[in-house]
């Protein structure tokens, strides 16, 4: 088993986790102020298209990561106001926020970039990798952190500031009391449908980050849906995680596992057809193991669309 | 007078304001990218409907208003399938396969083949329903996440043990010729029928049944069925079954009558299970309206292959203007919203 796990597999799970570990925190934060987003996948592709918009007018990665952030949040308007002030429901908003990134990113990349499918160029700057020698000599530690880039270390660092915000601050009080119960924080003073909106959009920036890692952390290109289904992923993971940064990190973990398992499964010979469909399997067993509960009467709660 | 002609715009009922937005959106999409609009839209509307182009329409039509009633069926019941595409596939890959492992009569095998079809896409789109009822995944994530192991798995059948290797791709040896659903000109074939008879079935369910109207009492207050005596879990499961055989009857008729055999990505490239969705959403989930919407979205599709031959504007952008036009009646009159 020990030789099955190497130190490129765990830091290339880390690396590939990321852009989901952002997208589920984004998740577990909407979910706290109740509102559900299932967007995260469009929002991770607007992302990881803007990265590379930007990355490659701008020259520079850090340009590439801004124009993500900003243009995500943009993109999550439709979201943080359609599903509060227009009261609009959140699991159609969302569908159609998603066709709507998959649409509009293909189109913008044939019409700014004459391509399709696929956009590399040299002039995309990538991010860059962080190397600190004490750190790569340590086992374990090493293997996470070596060589992975700054968002990596940020959103290992952002589940940590999710987390005290959320559970030990006022703001954090006042975040989940709005999901919890919206009018008994209307009636403490709590202005719920701003802490959705804000709510809302931060999520939106945070998942810009991960779509940003998605291009320019590893490959330095964008790709057509390129997303991948990571934001549904993160949906489940969230899911999992019943709206906790912790627990719903920790589904990320098993994804990251699941995920390096197939990639490891492929070099043992595998196609890649069937080694796709490892974390799928572990995600829906995860679900059926953590919700399992013996059904009372004959009602079953649903998210449909008319709640 | 500002204030009256507001009105006035109120009163535009919702739908085609929907789609005037979008228009009007995308026009400026298509003036942002330094084309034309109105040669864009002149391209999409004669390359839909010009009558040498209808037949093109119609058979883009028949998946697509398939998939929507797909997606229709359970949201009428406000209940969502996000799995069409792995039912879809199950379906297809049913229907590539049995025809060449079923001595039979051309026809009998035929109509064999699309049973065969519609019972496992119905039989794996039912599962999805039993991670609801059975281990209380909600369907919208147990339906999405099945597809994915589906695609999969027919993407590995057809590329490795069953696949033609007479040719260089991945895709399965072509069916028997006395299989295949007989033409009726051009593109289109008799899976134009077999597709408005379940469209009017549909109808008929949802309209004049007794399980029909428990449908649409679910989707009014699923709580008051409930109490109203409606089984609500096994209700999941039977609605996704025929969902799912409706998904699968549309795999079915794509393999025996266009393709011939199953070819990996065939089915889900084009994207009919999202178009469908968002279709069936645009029409709140009432079949016949649903209906008309995936015959509009159709079009459009239709027409955008036109427009990318003529103008050189990528045809995503009709797949755009959908997602404009149901993003507003999202926001703006609350489709999927329950009305209280």
């Amino acid at each position: 088993m020990m030789d099955f796990i190497t130190p490129s597999l765990v830091n290339s799970a880390v690396q590939a986790m990321t852009p989901i570990l952002l997208a589920t925190l984004a998740g577990v934060l909407c979910g706290r102020v109740g509102v559900f987003n299932m967007a995260m996948e469009g929002q991770l592709l607007v992302g990881a298209f803007a990265a590379v918009v930007g990355s490659y007018f701008l020259g520079s990665a850090f340009g590439g990561v801004a124009i993500a952030i900003g243009a995500t949040v943009i993109f999550s308007l439709v979201l943080a106001y359609g599903a509060t002030i227009f009261r609009g429901d959140s699991v159609v908003i969302c569908i159609g926020m998603n066709l709507l990134a998959s649409g509009l990113t293909a189109y913008l990349l044939r019409q700014m970039f004459g391509v399709s499918g696929t956009f590399s160029d040299p002039g995309v700057v990538g991010l860059d990798k962080i190397r600190i020698d004490a750190i790569n000599a340590t086992p374990w530690i090493g293997w996470i952190f070596s060589r992975q880039t700054a968002i990596t270390w940020a959103s290992w660092l952002l589940v940590a500031i999710v987390t005290v915000v959320m559970f030990r601050t006022p703001v954090g009080l006042r975040l989940r009391g709005v999901g919890e119960d919206a009018s008994a924080a209307e009636s403490m003073g709590v202005d719920v449908m701003r802490y959705r909106i804000v709510t809302v959009l931060v999520a939106g920036a945070l998942t810009g980050l991960g779509g940003a890692q998605l291009s320019l952390g590893t490959v330095d290109i964008f790709s057509e849906d390129m997303s991948a289904g990571r934001g549904w992923i993160a949906v489940v993971a969230v899911m999992l995680g019943r709206n906790h940064p912790l627990w719903a990190s920790l589904a990320c973990v098993l994804f990251g596992v699941a995920d390096s398992l197939s990639v490891r499964l492929q070099g043992q010979g595998l196609p890649n057809q069937l080694t796709d469909v490892v974390p799928y399997v572990v995600t829906l067993a995860a679900l059926a193991i953590s919700h399992r509960r013996p059904l009372k009467g004959a009602f079953v709660e649903t998210i449909t669309a008319h709640t | 007078m500002s204030a009256a002609s507001a009105r006035r715009l109120l009163r535009i009922p919702a739908v085609p304001l929907a789609i005037l937005i979008g228009v009007l959106l995308g026009a400026l999409l298509i003036l942002a990218s330094g084309r034309n609009p109105l040669t864009a839209y002149s391209a999409i509307l004669v390359g839909a409907l010009a009558p040498e182009n209808l037949p093109d329409t119609l058979n883009w039509a028949v998946p697509l208003v398939g998939m929507t009633l797909v997606a229709a069926l359970p949201l009428r019941g406000g209940m969502v399938n996000l799995g069409g595409d792995g039912q879809l596939v199950v379906g297809a890959l049913v229907a590539a396969l049995v025809p060449l492992y079923l001595p039979a009569p051309g026809p009998v095998a035929a109509v064999a083949v699309i049973l065969a079809a519609m019972l496992a896409a119905g039989a794996y789109a039912s599962l999805a329903a039993r991670g609801e009822t059975r281990f209380g995944i909600p369907m919208l994530i147990s339906s999405l996440l099945l597809s994915y192991p589906a695609v999969g798995i027919a993407s590995y059948v057809v590329g490795f043990p069953l696949r033609d290797t007479t040719t260089g791709l991945a895709q399965t040896v072509m069916i028997p010729a006395s299989v295949r659903l007989p033409a009726i000109t051009g593109p289109l074939n008799i899976g134009l029928f077999l597709m408005a008879a379940v469209g009017a079935a549909v109808v008929f369910f949802d309209r004049r049944t007794v399980a029909g109207y428990e449908l649409r009492m679910r989707g009014l207050n699923a709580r008051f069925a409930g109490y109203g005596g409606v089984r609500l879990a096994s209700q999941t499961v039977r609605i996704m079954f025929a969902s799912g055989a409706i998904a699968g009857l549309v795999g079915a008729i794509i393999v025996l009558g266009s393709q011939y055999r199953y070819q990996d990505g065939a089915l889900v490239t084009p994207g009919y299970t999202w178009s469908g969705l968002m279709a069936a959403l645009l029409a709140g989930g009432e079949p016949l309206a649903a209906i008309g919407a995936g015959a509009f979205f159709a079009a459009l599709q239709t027409g955008g292959f036109a427009m990318q031959r003529e103008t050189a504007i990528p045809r995503v952008l009709t797949m755009v203007l959908q997602a404009i036009i149901i993003l507003f009646l999202a926001i703006r009159h609350g489709v999927g919203r329950r009305s209280s």
